[in-house]
Parts: structure tokens; sequence; C-alpha cells
């Protein structure tokens, strides 16, 4: 009987031409709205490593103070101090800390200018921890990283443009005059919202082309390309920035036991209650621990805009629905006569109920192929209201293809439970009476 | 065939009760062409829509076809119309939007027919009543007497008991309604139980047994002194 119901609800659209075109209008719209705002919604809020993002942590270890920090909360970067003990504890089953450089490549074709790429400075541990995939090669060893070692590993564009694809692992590569041999090629690899330096890209920037040991970088003096908070002025030079309270360093600890994050909360904490005995704080510890999800969460990596666009689509959406609703009852009520002669000749109040859900599935189809016309529409206007970085992420992929349609049928079943409860309720008799 | 015993409909408002039927008795036997007639608003279409279990009702009981149908549910009662009953009424009651093949298969799509049975029965029946040729014609574009015609079409394609028929000729000119009335005979005499409602003597005499109702009852006429003021009245210059 579905495609029965189907072919009458195909049909159905011709009748009441006008009636059938705002119905459509209306859920198009809606639908749109709502998918074009889902969207951006769905990029920002999407979680970037699912399949360990539960099992890497950022800590926070609270060295400001309640006088200094924000409410209560613990800075979300980390001072050299700190991130250095943590690494020398080696608590976890990998860690790293890690910090945006600036960094020129200088191509050995003579022809071409050096290159600036988005570039960082961390631990050979942070490859496998943050699954990075790789073309050629691996990530470098923890004993590169003890020697401090001029080793690099670049992304797939980067040796494109430097080696023309080539496999490029053993090869050297001159960055700021200093040769470094590669060790490997990652694939394409861009995980948005970016959850391994959201402090510092506000979770979407372009991929990172070169990392370099964390060690390497610190012999170099490198500092960081990204935010530096200090409390209090941190002296003169490198050495006496290393030693301050200025934060500038994100650290990720991979604990993949159930218990393992309990433990090193305790940790965290017993390390803090050290620093507060040596004299360094003077508060009691305050540290966090949090998962992927939770830190893009703490650091609000969904724009507040997107949250909100994205219920004000959805108001509208419940709008068109009321609107629907009416338009659904003016229609179904009109065919009061053919109801009671369906009834007459054996349909039940059930079959009644499938056939005008079904009937208005069929319009809510029609709308939503209309809501994904102008969902493609909206997606060009995305970047009028969002960072371009933002924009650039939200696209009409089949996920949302498929979701705009289910979204569209649903919302108009639903809408259509009412006026398909007042069909059934047509009394055949009256109706052929009145006849 | 059809037997309704002591049976009454009553429709209630907040401050009256109007009885449509009260002790109203009548046993149609099978294979019986039986017309019932009666003054307007007498009660003959709430019989035959609670007959066709298309209203319930009050009190009384009501068997067809030797099933008591009052504690029937929704689903059950659709089913024996679907199958039990076919309906021919005044305005035809054809769906606009669906050609005549369609509109015959209403009543077959919802007894679950595989499409080629469907389609066999259809045509039989169109061929029946002489419309094979207008399958893909719309209500429309048909004549009254064509349209009737698909309705009792509709209504014989199922292979019903009961045939109900709500004035079948009502709305059609003399002779459309003398086409209309030999098929029914034609189907009666094929075996067929017909009950017909009719305001026309003449086509109540051409049925074997006539009920009369007035006032929501059964009456004998030969007996009956309110039928016989009705007569005086109709005779009587105005």
């Amino acid at each position: 009987m579905f495609a029965y119901y189907f072919q009458l609800g195909v049909r159905s659209l011709r009748r009441n031409p006008v009636l059938t075109a705002l119905m459509i209008m209306a859920i198009g719209f809606g639908v749109a709205a709502s998918m074009t705002t889902y969207s951006v919604f769905r990029a920002t809020s999407n979680n970037p490593i699912p399949q360990k993002s539960s099992v890497l942590f950022a800590p926070q270890i609270d060295n400001w103070g309640p006088e200094d920090n924000d409410k209560g909360e613990p800075p979300s970067a980390m001072t050299y101090t700190d991130a250095m003990a943590l690494m020398r504890a080696h608590k976890a089953q990998r860690q790293t800390a890690l910090y945006p450089i600036a960094i020129s490549v200088v191509p050995d074709d003579a022809n071409m200018l050096p290159i600036m790429e988005n570039s960082y400075a961390w631990y050979g541990d942070a490859f496998s921890m943050f699954d990075v995939p790789f073309l050629y090669g691996s990530g470098w060893t923890s004993t590169e990283d003890d020697a401090h070692a001029a080793v690099t590993v670049i992304s797939r564009a980067l040796n494109e443009k430097l080696f023309h694809g080539a496999n490029s692992v053993g090869r050297a590569l001159n960055i700021d005059g200093r040769s470094y041999r590669i060790t490997g090629v990652i694939d394409t690899w861009n995980p948005q919202p970016l959850f391994f330096d959201p402090v510092n890209t506000s979770g979407f920037d372009d991929p990172t082309q070169i990392f370099i040991p964390f060690t390497r970088a610190i012999d170099l003096k490198l500092s960081t390309a990204g935010n530096n908070n200090c409390n209090k002025d941190p002296g003169d030079g490198y050495e006496a920035w290393l030693r301050s309270e200025c934060i500038w360093i994100q650290y990720w600890a991979e604990l993949p036991q159930s218990t393992a994050a309990a433990s090193y909360k305790d940790f965290l904490t017993g390390y803090a209650a050290e620093q507060q005995r040596a004299g360094r704080f003077r508060w009691a510890p305050n540290v966090r621990l949090n998962d992927v999800m939770k830190w893009m969460d703490v650091q609000k990596v969904v724009p507040p805009e997107s949250k909100i666009s994205l219920l004000v689509s959805l108001g509208f959406l419940l709008i068109c629905l009321v609107n629907t609703v009416g338009l659904l009852l003016a229609k179904f009520m009109k065919r009061s006569s053919e109801i009671g002669v369906r009834r007459a000749l054996g349909a039940s109040r059930r079959e009644i109920y499938a056939q005008f859900l079904i009937e208005s599935a069929t319009v809510g189809l029609a709308g939503g192929l209309l809501g994904l016309i102008l969902t493609g529409v909206g997606m060009l206007g995305i970047g009028l209201v969002f960072e371009p970085q933002i924009a650039r992420l939200a696209h009409l992929d089949v996920q949302l293809i498929a979701l705009t349609l289910l979204v569209a049928i649903m919302a108009t079943v639903m809408a259509a439970f009412y006026p398909t409860w007042r069909a059934a309720q047509v009394q055949p008799a009256w109706q052929l009476k009145s006849n | 065939m059809l037997k309704m015993t002591h049976l009454s409909k009553v429709y209630r408002t907040e401050v009256v009760e109007t009885y449509a039927l009260r002790d109203f008795n009548i046993n149609v036997t099978e294979g019986e062409f039986v017309a019932v007639t009666g003054p307007s608003g007498s009660g003959k279409t709430t019989f035959l829509t609670i007959a066709g279990l298309l209203e319930t009702f009050t009190g009384g009981e009501y068997h067809l076809d030797g099933v008591e149908v009052s504690r029937l549910d929704d689903n059950a009662r659709s089913k024996i119309r679907n199958e039990k009953i076919g309906f021919i009424f005044q305005a035809f009651n054809l769906i606009p939007d669906l050609n005549v093949f369609d509109n015959v298969e209403v009543p077959l799509r919802y007894r679950g027919m595989k499409a080629a049975e469907r389609k066999q029965r259809i045509m039989d029946a169109l061929e029946r009543v002489g419309l094979a040729s207008r399958a893909k014609h719309y209500p429309a574009e048909l004549s009254g007497g064509q349209q009737q015609r698909v309705a009792i079409a509709r209504a014989l394609a199922g292979s019903p008991r009961l045939l109900l028929a709500d004035e079948p000729t009502g709305n059609l000119d003399t002779q459309m309604a003398r086409g209309v009335m030999e098929l029914l005979e034609e189907i009666h005499r094929e075996g067929a139980t017909i009950v017909m409602v009719t305001h026309d003597p003449e086509l109540a005499a051409r049925a074997q047994r006539n009920v009369h109702i007035i006032d929501g009852q059964v009456v004998d006429l030969a007996e009956d002194p309110r039928f016989h003021a009705q007569v005086h009245a109709a005779r009587s210059p105005a």
C-alpha cells in the first residue's frame, strides 16, 4: 500500500497547486535556514579525532592564582617550567608539549623564495598520539627528542612544492639557514577544529606544514608564534622568559586506561601542592584535566553566533511548520468527501492515517528538494556572517543532503499529525448523507 | 443476510433526543431485492448507513451475514464493508482525481489484492456496465448515467454479498435512470442481494419486496393510518 499511497501523494501535489506551493515553500525555506546554520554548527562542533578524543587530555595548572586567573579557572596554556616538569615526570603513556613557531624554509631551487608556513614545535610522541597519517617515513623518535636533533616532518603539500611529491625522507631541508633531515611526510591532515591548539587558532586554521622537535626549538630560542600571556614582567632574555610565569605552551597527555585520568589528575594536584610547598604557588592546588571534546567546550571553539543562528533558524522552521499544519488541514478537509467514500469502500481509520501521512511525507520530500537548492544557495552566503576559515568548512555533503531530506520529511509528517487525525475522524455517513 | 431486531438510533444533543430509528425490525434474506421507501426524514438513509456499517446504532441487534456487528471495532467493520458490501450512492461519489479504472480499483486496493487480479476484476466490472472503453476517462468527462455505472462497477468489482443503493437514480434523467435500474435488475437476477432506498414508487415497484419506513419504524402500509393520512394529503388539492 505504501507505493499506492505515495502515488496518491504525488498526484495530490498537483491538486490545489497554490496550497501545495505554499506548503513546499514554507518547508523548503524553513529547512534550508536550519540546514545552512546547522552545517556551520556541525563543522565547528565536530569531533576532530573521534577514535581518541576520550583518551587525549589537556592538563591545566593554575600558576597565576586567584588574583590573576579567570574566575578561578587555571590559565588555558602552560609555562615552560610546568610543561617540562610534566614531560620529565612522564606519567602518561604518551605526552607532548607544543607551541606554534614562525620559521621559513629556504628551497634548494634558487628561483624560489623562502616559504613561511604554519609550523609547530612538539615532541615525537605527538605524531602517534594524534594519529597523524604518514605518506612517507614517520615521526622522529624520543631519542632524537632527547638529542635535540635537527630533524623535521613536513606536510604532503610542502613536499609537493619542494620535491614534486617524491619521497623526500632522508633528504635535507634548509630551515632558517640550518639543515634538517626529513624523517617523514604526512599525508593530508587537517583536523577541524584544530583540537591540539585551540588557544592559538580559535579552533580553525590552515593545515600545519612543518614540525620540528620541541627541544630543538628551545635550543634555537624560538619564541612562540602564538599567544604569550604574562601576569608580571618576565625579565630580559630568552632564559628569563623560560623561567617566567608566562604561559604559552599547550600540553597533551594520552591516558588510555579508564583509571589513568583520575591518577593523572592526582599527579597534577600533587605537583601543584609541591609547587605550593616550594613557595611558588601561594594558593591551594587548582588543576584541570579535560579530554578533547571538553577542552573544545572550555575553549568555546563553537562560535556563539553559530549556536544562536542555529536556534533562530530552528525557530523559523517551527513557524514554517505551524503554517504547514494550517495549510495541510485546509488541504485535507477539502477532501472530506473523498475520505467518506474511501471509508465506505473499506478503508479503516488506520489506512486513512497511512494515506495522509504518506501524502504529507511526499509534500515534505518536495519541500526537502527545494530546501536542498536553497541550502546550496545559503552556503554561498555563510561567509557574510562567519569568519572565512569557519565558512569554508560548511559544505553540502551526502550526509547533509540526506539529513535535509530527512528533516523535511519528518518535520512535515509531524506537522501532519493533527490534520491527519482530523481527516481520520471524518464520519463517512455524514459525508455521504450531505452529498 | 441482513437482520435488524428492535434496533434504535438516537441523536442526542444537550437539550433534545431525536430518534432516527425506533424499534426498527427488518429481515432481508439472501438474494432478495428490497426497496425501502418513505418520506424525507423518515430514517431511510440512516437505516442504509447503519446497514452499511458506516454508522453505529444506539440499541437493538444487527446481524449481517450471521455476524452480530455491534461490538466490532473499526478495523473489523472496515473489513466487512470492504469484502461483503457494495455501495451505490445517489451522488455517485466517484473520486474526481482518479480515472475510471482507478476509481473502480479503490475497494480492491484495501483488500490487498494482487495487481493482475485487480486489473482482471476491474475490467470485468467495467465490461459489465458497458464502460470498458472509458477506463482512462475521468469522472468529469462522463455523463451522470455513465458515472453511476462506474459507481456500480466499483460496487461490483469486489463481488459483495450485499449491494446497498441510496437513491441510485435520484440524480439521473428518466432514460439514464431506466438503464441503471435495468442493470441493477440484471445484477439481482445473477444472485445479488440488493437493498435500495428510493423515493420513486415506480422504481420501488420493480423490487421483489417493498419496506416502508415512517418516523424511524417499518410499517405495514395497509394498516398504518399515517400512510393513509399521507396519501390523503398528497391527493388533496393544495
